[in-house]
C-alpha cells in the first residue's frame, strides 16, 4: 500500500510540475492543483499510513494514527483553495486586460518577430 | 535611568515641532531646544559621577540570547562627546531659528535635527556593539534627509545621495567589523570589549575586523580616499553643516578610533594604515581648500584636513598622541562650528558665498567679522588660540615618528599641511572680512540679529580661554577624556603655551613663514594648480553608480525577463539537482516498518488516479475535460483520506474540490477554452524530463519516510486532547486549541485572499477588459436557465444542508467535523442557491454580505483568543465545562467552539464572496435585464410582475 500511494504522490507531483511549466494560465493553475494534491498527501504521509485508527479518542480503539499532519493537511487544503482562488481571479483579470491568457511575459515580443518575419 | 532618557528624549521630541510649527517658527524652535536642553540636563546631572571617576550605566535587556541590549554608558570619552553634541546642537537651533527662510518647513527641519542629535547622542553613548551600530545606521539616514532638505535642488540630491552611499556603505563594513570584533572579544558589551584589548589583537579575526572597522571609520570621518564626499554635502542649509560636517557626525568616525584606541590601537598595523592615512587626509584636504572659492567648501575641506590630523594623532598609537588627539578634538569643534556659521551669516547677509565677490566685510558687519577672525585666527594655529595648542602637540608628535624607517615623511609633510592650513586660514579671513569695501555685494550685508551672531560668540569663548589659559580650562576635561581613550594611565604632560624652544615651535614658525608667502603668491599657485590634472570626485562617483545601475538592469532583465516557466523550470531543476546529490551522496538501507496490504479498492482508485492523471497531462488543451479529470484525481485524493484514517481530511477535501470545481468552471465561462498547442517536442521533452525526476524524488522520498518508523510529538496531542482540551477529535482540538494561533493566522490570510479576489475584479472594469466581456455578449446561454427540477431541489435540500453543517460543527470537536468542514457544507448549500436561481435573486435573499462575515469569523476567533485575557491567561488558552440540557443530555461547552465559530464564519464568507466575485465579472458589463426570478417558469400566475411579462 506504501509503494501505491508514493507512486501516487509521484505521479501527482510530475503531472502538477509539467503543467506549471506549461505557458498558459489554465494549465497552471490545474499544476497547482495537483502539486497542492501531491503537497497534502506527501504531508499527510509523512505521519505514516493506517488504516482503521482514526485519531478519535474512544475507550475501544486499538490505536490511532498521527493527528498532527491531519491537522496541519487540513488548514493547507482549505489554505491552497484560497490560493487557487486568488491565483484564478488573477489569471482572469489578466486576460481581460491584455487579451492573453499567456503566463509569461515575452508573449509580445515573439509574436512580433514571428509577424515580421 | 536618566542616562538612557538622554538618548531617548531627542527622539521624543522629534514627535514635538511639526506639531507646534502652526504655533509659530518661535515656539517650533523653543520645543526643539527645550528636547535638547533637557536631555543636556540629564546628562549633566550625571557630570560629577563621571569627574570623580565612575561610570554610569543604565540599560534595559533586549534579546538577552542574543547578547543584546539597550544599554549606555558615560566614560569619559561617551561623556565629552554626548555633551559636545549637545551644547553645539542647542546653538545649533538657536542660529537656525534665524537662518531658515519663512518657505523653509521648519518643523520637518528640526524634526530631522534632533532625530539626529539622538541617534549621534546613541552612537556616543551604547555600550552594545549592536545598538551603536543601529545609531550608526541611523545618523547615516537622518544625514542623507538633512543634506537634501532642499529637496527641490538637484544638487543637494545628489549630495545627499552621495552622502548616503559613502557612509551608508561603511556602516555595512563597520557592522561586519564590530561583530567581528565583539566575536574575537567574546562579548557585546562595549565595557567588557574595551577591558578585552589584549584578547583581540591576539585573535585571528584581529585584521579583518581592524580593515572593517576602518572602512566604516574613514568613510564617515571623510578620510582619504573617501574624503570627496563631504565638501559636495554642503548644499545642506549651513546650521546642518556647521552641525553635522564640522562638530558630530564627521567626528563620529574619530570617535569611534578613539572609543576602540584601547582595544585595537598599538599593533604595527594600526599604526601602518591609520596614520599615514591621516597624513594624506590633513594635506590633501589641506592643500584643495586653499583654493576653494566657495566659503563653506573652502571651511569643508578644511574640515577634512582637521579630521585627517586627529585620525592621523589617533593612528600614531602612542599615548601623547592620543592627549592630542583629544584635545584637538576639543578645539576643532568649538571654531569650526564658528566659522561655519560665520559663513552661513556671511552667505545670508551678502547674498553669496565666492570669496571672489566679497571682502570688506569687516567695517560692515562689525561683530561677524571679529568672531570670524577669531576662528580664523584658531585655525591658523596662532598662539593665544585654542588651535595653536593642539596643534603644536600635533607637530611635536609627528616630530618624532619614523614611519617604516623614513625619519623625516611625518615631520616634513605635517609642516607642508600646516603652511596649507595657515594659508587657507589667512584667505578666509583676508578674502572676506579684511581689505577694500566693495559696492557690489548681491545683497547690502549688515550684522544679522543678536540670535545668529550669539552662539557664533558662545563658542569664541572658549577659543580664547582655552587659548589663554588651557591647564584650568581645558586640562579636567582633556584628563578625562583621554583616560578614557586611553584605557590606563595617562602620559607625563602638561596643556601650556610656552614650552621652550622645541621642534613644534620650530616647524610652526616655518608653517607661518611658509603660509604667508603662499598667501602673498596665491595668483602663481593658483595657476600652478589650474594647469595640474585634476580628478572630479563627483562625476567618478556619479559615473560608477551609473555604470552599476545600468549592468544590474542589463544583469536582472537577461535574467528576470518575464517568461514566469522558465523560472519555474530553473527552481525544479535545482530542487531535483540538490536533493539528487543529497540522495546519491549518502548510503541506503531499507526501511523495517511492516507494509501495509494491498488491497482491491485502492488498487482500482490508484488506477483512476494514474488515468485520470495521464489523460489530463495529454489533453490538458481541451480545459473542461482536464477539469472534469482533476476532479476524479481529488475524489480518489479524498478516498484516500478515508481508507487511512483521516475522515476530517476526506470530508475537508471533498467539499473543497465542489467549490474549487465551481470556482474553475465560473472563470472558464470567460477564458479560452482551449490552451493552443505551440510549444515544439523539444520542450515538451525537456519539461517532462524535469517534471518526471522532480515526481521521482518526491515518491522515493515519500517512500522512505512511509517504510521506517519514527518518533512524532502527537502523543502530547493524544494525551491532553481529552483532559486538556475537551474534545475527542483530536484532530479539531489541535486545530482550534493546540495549535490555534496557526489557525487564527490561516482564517486571517484567507480573509486577505478573498479580498484581494474582491480588489481584483470587483471594480469597474475599464478600457480593454470591458471591450474584451462585450466582444462576447450575448452570451450563449441555456435556455432553461434557472432549471426548475433544480432550483425546487436546492430549496428543499437547503435547510436540510443547513441543518447537517449544523451538527457537523457542533460535534466537530468530538466526532470528525468543525468549523472548516461545517463552512465548507453551508457555503456549498447557499452557492447552489445562486446557481439555481441567479445571482440576484439570491443575493436579495442574504441578509449578510460575505465581507462582514469574514470579518466577524476573523473577530469573534480573535475576541476569543482575547477573552482568555481576563483570567489571566495567555492568548487563545482555551477553557470548558460541562452544561446538562434537557432533551439533549449532558452537552460539553468549550470556549474553542466559539474560536471553531470564527473559523466557520470566515470560510463561508471567504467561499461565497470569492465565487460571488468571479460569476459577477461579466454580468455586470452586460447591458440585458437580468433576471431577479427564482424559476423561468412563473411561480403564481397572476402576480403583478409575471403577468405584466405575459401581457
Amino acid at each position: 500500500m506504501e509503494l501505491l500511494v508514493a507512486a501516487a504522490i509521484g505521479i501527482l507531483t510530475t503531472a502538477g510540475t509539467y503543467l506549471m511549466l506549461r505557458a498558459y494560465t489554465f494549465p497552471v493553475i490545474l499544476g497547482l492543483t495537483f502539486l497542492s494534491y501531491a503537497v497534502n498527501v506527501f504531508l499527510f504521509a509523512m505521519g505514516r499510513l493506517a488504516i482503521d485508527r482514526p485519531p478519535v479518542i474512544s475507550p475501544d480503539a486499538p490505536g490511532y494514527t498521527d493527528p498532527l499532519p491531519q491537522a496541519l493537511v487540513l488548514t493547507a487544503i482549505v489554505i491552497s483553495f484560497g490560493m487557487t482562488a486568488l491565483i484564478v481571479a488573477l489569471a482572469l483579470r489578466g486576460y481581460l486586460e491584455t487579451g492573453s491568457d499567456r503566463s509569461t511575459l515575452d508573449a509580445p515580443r515573439r509574436t512580433d518577430a514571428g509577424g515580421g518575419a | 535611568m536618566t542616562l538612557l532618557l538622554v538618548v531617548l528624549v531627542p527622539f521624543l521630541g522629534a514627535l514635538i515641532p511639526p506639531l507646534v510649527i502652526r504655533s509659530g517658527r518661535n515656539t517650533c524652535a523653543a520645543a526643539t531646544g527645550g528636547a535638547t536642553l533637557l536631555a543636556l540636563a540629564l546628562l549633566l546631572s550625571h557630570g560629577p559621577a563621571v569627574f570623580s571617576g565612575e561610570v554610569p550605566k543604565a540599560g534595559v535587556d533586549w534579546v538577552p540570547a542574543m547578547g543584546l541590549s539597550l544599554s549606555v554608558f558615560a566614560d569619559g570619552l561617551g561623556f565629552f562627546f554626548a555633551a559636545m553634541i549637545l551644547v553645539i546642537g542647542l546653538l545649533v537651533i538657536v542660529y537656525a531659528r534665524f537662518y531658515l527662510s519663512r518657505e523653509d518647513p521648519m518643523g520637518r527641519f528640526f524634526a530631522y535635527l534632533l532625530l539626529f542629535q539622538g541617534s549621534m547622542v546613541g552612537v556616543v553613548l551604547s555600550d552594545n556593539v549592536v545598538l551603536l551600530l543601529v545609531f550608526w545606521e541611523m545618523t547615516s539616514l537622518t544625514s542623507f534627509l538633512l543634506i537634501g532638505f532642499w529637496t527641490k535642488r538637484a544638487d543637494a540630491r545628489q549630495g545627499a545621495r552621495m552622502a548616503l552611499v559613502i557612509t551608508g556603505g561603511g556602516g555595512l563594513a563597520l557592522i561586519a567589523g564590530l561583530l567581528l570584533v565583539a566575536q574575537a572579544a567574546g562579548s557585546y558589551q562595549l565595557t567588557d570589549i574595551l577591558a578585552r584589548g589584549e584578547m583581540v589583537r591576539a585573535s585571528p579575526l584581529y585584521l579583518p575586523a581592524l580593515l572593517l572597522v576602518l572602512a566604516g571609520a574613514f568613510t564617515k570621518s571623510a578620510q582619504f580616499p573617501f574624503h570627496f564626499w563631504l565638501p559636495h554635502a554642503m548644499v545642506a542649509p549651513t546650521p546642518v553643516s556647521a552641525y553635522l560636517h564640522s562638530a558630530t557626525m564627521v567626528k563620529a568616525g574619530v570617535f569611534l578610533l578613539a572609543r576602540l584606541w584601547p582595544v585595537l590601537a598599538g599593533t604595527e598595523a594600526w599604526f601602518l594604515i591609520v596614520a599615514p592615512v591621516g597624513l594624506a587626509t590633513m594635506l590633501v584636504g589641506a592643500a584643495i581648500a586653499l583654493f576653494r572659492n566657495d566659503l563653506k567648501g573652502l571651511l569643508a575641506y578644511s574640515t577634512v584636513s582637521h579630521l585627517g590630523l586627529m585620525t592621523m594623532l589617533l593612528g600614531l598609537g602612542t599615548p601623547m598622541a592620543a592627549v592630542a588627539a583629544v584635545f584637538h578634538i576639543i578645539n576643532h569643534a568649538t571654531f569650526k562650528a564658528a566659522l561655519f556659521m560665520s559663513a552661513g551669516i556671511v552667505d545670508h547677509e551678502a547674498g553669496t558665498r565666492d570669496i571672489r565677490r566679497l571682502g570688506g566685510l569687516m567695517v560692515l558687519m562689525p561683530v561677524t567679522g571679529t568672531l570670524a577672525l577669531l576662528g580664523a585666527a584658531a585655525m591658523a594655529g596662532v598662539p593665544l588660540f585654542n588651535g595653536f595648542l593642539s596643534k603644536e602637540m600635533m607637530l611635536e608628535e609627528a616630530a618624532h615618528t619614523s614611519y617604516l624607517g623614513l625619519d623625516q615623511l611625518f615631520p616634513v609633510l605635517a609642516t607642508v599641511a600646516a603652511v596649507f592650513s595657515v594659508a587657507f586660514s589667512a584667505r578666509f579671513a583676508i578674502g572676506t572680512f579684511l581689505g577694500p569695501v566693495r559696492h557690489d555685494y548681491p545683497h547690502h550685508p549688515h550684522d544679522p540679529p543678536p540670535g545668529m551672531w550669539l552662539p557664533v560668540a558662545v563658542l569664541v569663548v572658549p577659543v580664547i580661554a582655552i587659548g589663554l589659559f588651557p591647564g584650568p580650562v581645558a586640562g579636567p576635561l582633556v584628563a578625562l577624556t583621554a583616560a578614557a581613550v586611553i584605557g590606563g594611565p595617562l602620559p607625563d604632560y602638561h596643556l601650556a603655551l610656552w614650552h621652550g624652544i622645541t621642534p613644534a615651535l620650530v616647524m610652526s614658525l616655518l608653517a607661518f613663514a611658509g603660509g604667508a608667502a603662499l598667501m602673498l603668491a596665491y595668483g602663481q599657485a593658483d595657476r600652478v594648480r589650474a594647469r595640474l590634472p585634476r580628478l572630479d570626485a563627483r562625476a567618478m562617483f556619479e559615473a560608477t553608480a551609473g555604470t552599476l545601475v545600468f549592468t544590474c538592469r542589463r544583469l536582472l532583465g537577461a535574467l528576470h525577463d518575464g517568461a514566469l516557466s522558465r523560472y519555474m523550470g530553473v527552481t525544479v531543476a535545482t530542487l531535483v539537482a540538490v536533493g539528487g546529490y543529497g540522495f546519491w551522496s549518502a548510503t541506503h538501507g531499507a526501511g523495517t516498518r511492516p507494509l501495509l496490504p494491498v488491497n482491491a479498492p485502492a488498487l482500482t482508485a490508484f488506477l483512476a488516479l494514474v488515468l485520470a492523471s495521464g489523460a489530463v497531462l495529454l489533453c490538458h488543451a481541451e480545459r473542461l475535460t482536464a477539469l472534469i479529470l482533476t476532479g476524479v484525481v481529488g475524489v480518489v485524493v479524498a478516498l484516500a483520506f478515508l481508507q487511512f484514517s483521516a475522515p476530517d481530511l476526506a470530508l475537508t477535501q471533498i467539499s473543497v474540490d465542489v467549490v474549487t470545481t465551481i470556482l474553475m468552471l465560473l472563470a472558464l465561462n470567460l477564458l479560452p477554452k482551449a490552451t493552443p498547442r505551440e510549444e515544439s517536442r523539444a520542450t515538451r521533452w525537456r519539461d517532462s524530463t524535469v517534471a518526471g525526476l522532480a515526481g521521482l524524488g518526491v515518491a522515493g522520498l515519500a517512500y522512505a519516510v512511509m517504510t521506517r518508523n519514527g518518533v512524532s510529538i502527537s502523543d502530547y496531542y493524544l494525551a491532553q486532547s481529552k483532559p486538556g482540551g475537551g474534545g475527542t477529535n483530536v484532530v479539531n482540538v489541535i486545530l482550534v486549541d493546540f495549535r490555534g494561533y496557526d489557525t487564527f493566522a490561516e482564517i486571517i490570510v484567507l480573509g486577505i485572499a478573498a479580498l484581494a479576489i474582491y480588489a481584483l475584479l470587483n471594480p469597474a472594469l475599464k478600457g480593454a477588459a470591458v471591450r474584451r466581456i462585450k466582444a462576447m455578449l450575448p452570451r450563449t446561454e441555456s435556455r432553461d436557465v434557472h432549471p426548475l427540477l433544480l432550483v425546487v431541489a436546492t430549496r428543499v435540500l437547503l435547510p436540510l444542508s443547513l441543518t447537517v453543517g449544523a451538527y457537523i460543527f457542533l460535534r466537530g470537536h468530538n466526532e470528525p467535523g468543525g468549523g472548516f468542514i461545517a463552512g465548507l457544507v453551508v457555503a456549498i448549500a447557499l452557492i447552489m442557491q445562486y446557481i439555481a436561481s441567479g445571482y440576484a435573486w439570491a443575493a436579495e435573499r442574504m441578509k449578510v454580505d460575505a465581507q462582514s462575515m469574514i470579518g466577524a469569523g476573523v473577530a469573534v476567533a480573535g475576541l476569543t483568543g482575547i477573552a482568555a485575557f481576563a483570567f489571566g491567561r495567555p492568548f487563545l488558552t482555551s477553557t470548558f465545562g460541562y452544561l446538562r440540557w434537557p432533551v439533549v443530555g449532558t452537552f460539553e461547552l468549550a470556549s474553542a467552539l466559539a474560536f471553531d465559530l470564527g473559523v466557520f464564519l470566515t470560510v463561508v464568507g471567504v467561499m461565497l464572496l470569492s465565487l460571488a466575485q468571479l460569476s459577477r465579472v461579466a454580468r455586470r458589463i452586460d447591458p440585458s435585464p437580468e433576471s431577479r426570478e427564482p424559476m423561468d417558469v412563473p411561480l403564481e400566475r397572476g402576480a403583478s410582475g409575471a403577468a405584466g411579462r405575459e401581457g
